[in-house]
């Protein structure tokens, strides 16, 4: 960035930026959700939109996620370029055949004849005592699949140069916002920039740890990096951006010089983004560590919907802190 | 046109009790249709192309040249046949896993096709599909899909497609119409209804051609599906026309649909249509078949499309001779299409990671082997946009 002079957005409005700019430029891009057009989207990121585009470009649909989902994966092949907005990610497992079968796999069943540039978007993770169904971080279910791509913003800036990246792509796109950041302000410049995909950020530097993050927990590891620092810790902690592709390179240069690993993701842990960093630092940083990577993961429990029980299921910071020390063997 | 029971060997008065239920007074076979005989003839051929082809198919399969699943298109060709006369090239088609005849239909190789199946490169999908997943893009053809019921949703996205395409995007009117077909299985499907629900709410351009062979897998229609002997009434619950057709006779399917599709195309409305036709053989190549009776399949081979067909066209002075010339001449061309397909080469295994992505981040390998990426050094470059490309 330059010396413009700062402008100050909440994510919701990055989003909308990225997309309306997205939607002048190129007549294919139509947004469709539930709530998107009429009541200006449940979380208020389509506000304006339909009074800009019109009913035909930003359009309603009835809770209907297979049907809608498939709609535009069908129009995706056809070659419009439809943003799908799901309430939350949570909703997305009644599509899921649609968005894992037909999507992410049209291109390659068909031997490259069709592919499928469209972009699912919506609420992803935990946090507002939602319980159990409600609260999916899907980042760990659908990073599994091979053919889509994941994108996973911290802040306002990040949300929406990769919002205009993911519109762009002629891959399908899984792009997880989290309904806890929708209303954080961040600096964004008036003109347009992108952020490409697999480049991961360095939100802090740091010589004796890495932490690696994903979306919303970035801000819980910078919380326990600086209170690391209180106890002379030094952590780097990176902003991944995108899940797949993993920005690999970023990860291990850094190890190689920390010499000690933690991955903070907010799913599962069993087969996860977090679990893929692990195995991709034993491998490639195994002559550089000090100790095993170690992982802050939520819970290994469904939601649950106490605010006490819900906070501890959640990576926060003090787990992040104490996977720190025990890594670096100061536990 | 005139209501037809069938088959007419029931005593008179009495409706026959077949595996689609009493017939609705609906059903019409045309019986005088004036269609050009050069046209009939083409599709003759083309039925008895699939026939064979699909015979072909059972015997690769039991040489086990052909692996996995395969659904053979035998008793249905009509459907197929006439649906595809009956649109333009330009409108899209998508179907589920029963679909080679569809392909055929659509103008697709015999050889592509039965390479596809053979697992080799010179398949439509370079033998990464296999019998399921027919896809021809030049032909406008949108796969074969192997999902009860999920190609419904994508062919709703196809109607969607092009009304959005011919008339958000160059501003005109809306032209082309979507066949998106089903079988009666996936009725059953939620995927299904949701996607009827959106083609009504957003006035779509596209017909649902559900082909009623009766079973789902070795599930008569009346086991699994409620009002089974009337399917298209439910097509009113969407709020828009239900029609029941002869399957088994190709010339009242393209009169009928070619009524429908042009009726769609004029008033974006969509059509649902129960397409009563019947699967000579079973769900798959492993199914005994001992959920029915010999007497019901042999009734409805006594009705068999090609038969119809034929003798339409031997009343307009078509020669035994000349029917068999036409099937000498599929045969040489299923044969071809075998041979070519034995002599196509496998996919070279580097094609394994080929096609998962368009956009490159390096070369992908896969996640167990992820590409070093690495910082702004190796940012990926994005071609110049040009928004007129790749638009259908």
């Amino acid at each position: 960035m330059t010396a413009v002079a700062a402008r100050e957005i909440e994510f919701r409005d990055a989003l909308r930026e990225a997309m309306s700019e997205e939607m002048r430029r190129d007549t294919r891009v139509m947004l469709l959700g539930e709530e998107v057009a009429q009541y200006n989207g449940a979380y208020k990121v389509s506000r304006g939109m339909l009074d800009e585009f019109g009913p035909r470009r930003v359009i309603d649909t009835p809770i209907s996620e297979s049907g809608f989902a498939g709609m535009a994966i069908g129009a995706a092949m056809l070659g419009l370029r439809p943003i799908v907005e799901f309430m939350s990610w949570s909703f997305s497992l009644v599509a899921a055949d649609q968005i894992l079968n037909n999507a992410p796999k049209m291109l390659y069943m068909s031997g490259g004849q069709f592919g499928c540039p469209i972009v699912f978007r919506g609420n992803d993770g935990a946090g507002g005592q939602l319980g159990s169904t409600h609260s999916w971080s899907v980042e760990g279910l659908y990073s599994n699949v091979p053919g889509l791509t994941m994108a996973i913003p911290s802040n306002p800036y990040d949300a929406k140069g990769l919002m205009k990246t993911a519109i762009r792509c002629d891959d399908p796109v899984f792009f997880l916002e989290s309904e806890r950041l929708l209303g954080m302000k961040g600096e964004v410049p008036e003109e347009e920039y992108l952020i490409p995909f697999g480049q991961a950020r360095v939100a802090r530097r740091g010589d004796d740890c890495t932490i690696v993050a994903f979306g919303r927990p970035v801000h819980l590891a910078l919380e326990a990096a600086e209170a690391l620092a209180k106890e002379g810790v030094s952590c780097e902690v990176l902003d991944m951006r995108t899940i797949r592709p993993l920005d690999a390179g970023s990860i291990v240069s850094s190890v190689r010089r920390t010499g000690a690993c933690v991955v903070v993701d907010q799913s599962w842990s069993f087969g996860s983004p977090g679990s893929e960093v692990a195995s991709l630092v034993h491998r490639e940083c195994f002559d550089d560590l000090d100790n095993h990577v170690h992982r802050v993961h939520s819970a290994d429990v469904p939601t649950p919907y106490a605010h006490a029980l819900e906070q501890e299921y959640l990576p926060n910071p003090r787990r992040i802190c104490e996977a720190v020390r025990s890594c670096l063997y100061r536990a | 046109m005139a209501n037809r029971d069938r088959p007419q060997t029931e005593a008179p008065g009495e409706p026959f009790m077949n595996v689609h239920g009493a017939p609705p007074s609906g059903v019409v076979r045309h019986e005088h249709p004036t269609v050009d005989a050069a046209l009939a003839r083409a599709w003759l051929r083309q039925m008895l192309l699939i026939r064979e082809f699909e015979l072909r198919c059972m015997q690769a399969y039991q040489d086990k040249k052909i692996g996995g699943f395969c659904h053979v298109y035998i008793g249905q060709e009509a459907v197929a046949v006439g649906c595809v006369a009956a649109v333009e090239a330009t409108d899209p088609i998508v179907t589920a896993y029963r679909d080679h005849g569809h392909a055929l239909a659509r103008g697709m190789e015999a050889r592509h096709c039965m390479a596809e199946m053979f697992g080799r490169a010179g398949g439509c999908a370079k033998g990464k599909g296999g019998s399921m997943h027919m896809f021809d893009r030049a032909h406008n053809l949108f796969g074969g899909h192997g999902i009860v019921g999920a190609q419904v949703p994508l062919g709703v996205g196809l109607a969607f497609g092009t009304k959005y395409l011919d008339e958000v995007v160059n501003g005109g009117r809306s032209s082309r119409v979507t066949l998106a077909f089903l079988g009666d299985g996936a009725l059953n499907q939620g995927s299904v209804h949701e996607a009827m629900n959106l083609a009504g709410l957003f006035d779509l351009p596209i017909v649902f051609v559900c082909e009623n062979n009766g079973y789902s897998m070795g599930t008569a229609i009346a086991r699994g599906t409620t009002m089974g002997h009337n399917i298209s009434a439910k097509a009113a619950a969407y709020g828009y026309e239900g029609l029941v057709i002869d399957g088994m006779d190709v010339l009242t399917v393209y009169a009928e649909m070619k009524a429908i599709v042009e009726r769609v195309r004029s008033t974006c409305r969509p059509v649902f249509v129960d397409m009563r036709t019947y699967r000579y053989k079973g769900h798959s190549m492993s199914d005994p078949r001992k959920y029915r009776t010999r007497e019901e399949e042999e009734q409805y081979e006594m009705d068999d499309p090609i038969g119809a067909i034929k003798g339409h066209l031997e009343a307009r002075g078509m020669t035994e001779e000349e029917f068999k010339a036409l099937q000498r001449d599929v045969r040489t061309e299923v044969r071809g299409a075998m041979e070519w397909s034995e002599s196509s080469p496998a996919p070279p295994v580097a094609d394994l990671y080929r096609d998962v992505y368009i956009e490159r981040w390096g070369t992908y390998t896969g996640s167990s082997q992820p590409e070093m990426l690495g910082g702004a050094e190796n940012a990926p470059q994005f071609q110049a946009f040009d928004p007129k490309a790749d638009l259908l």
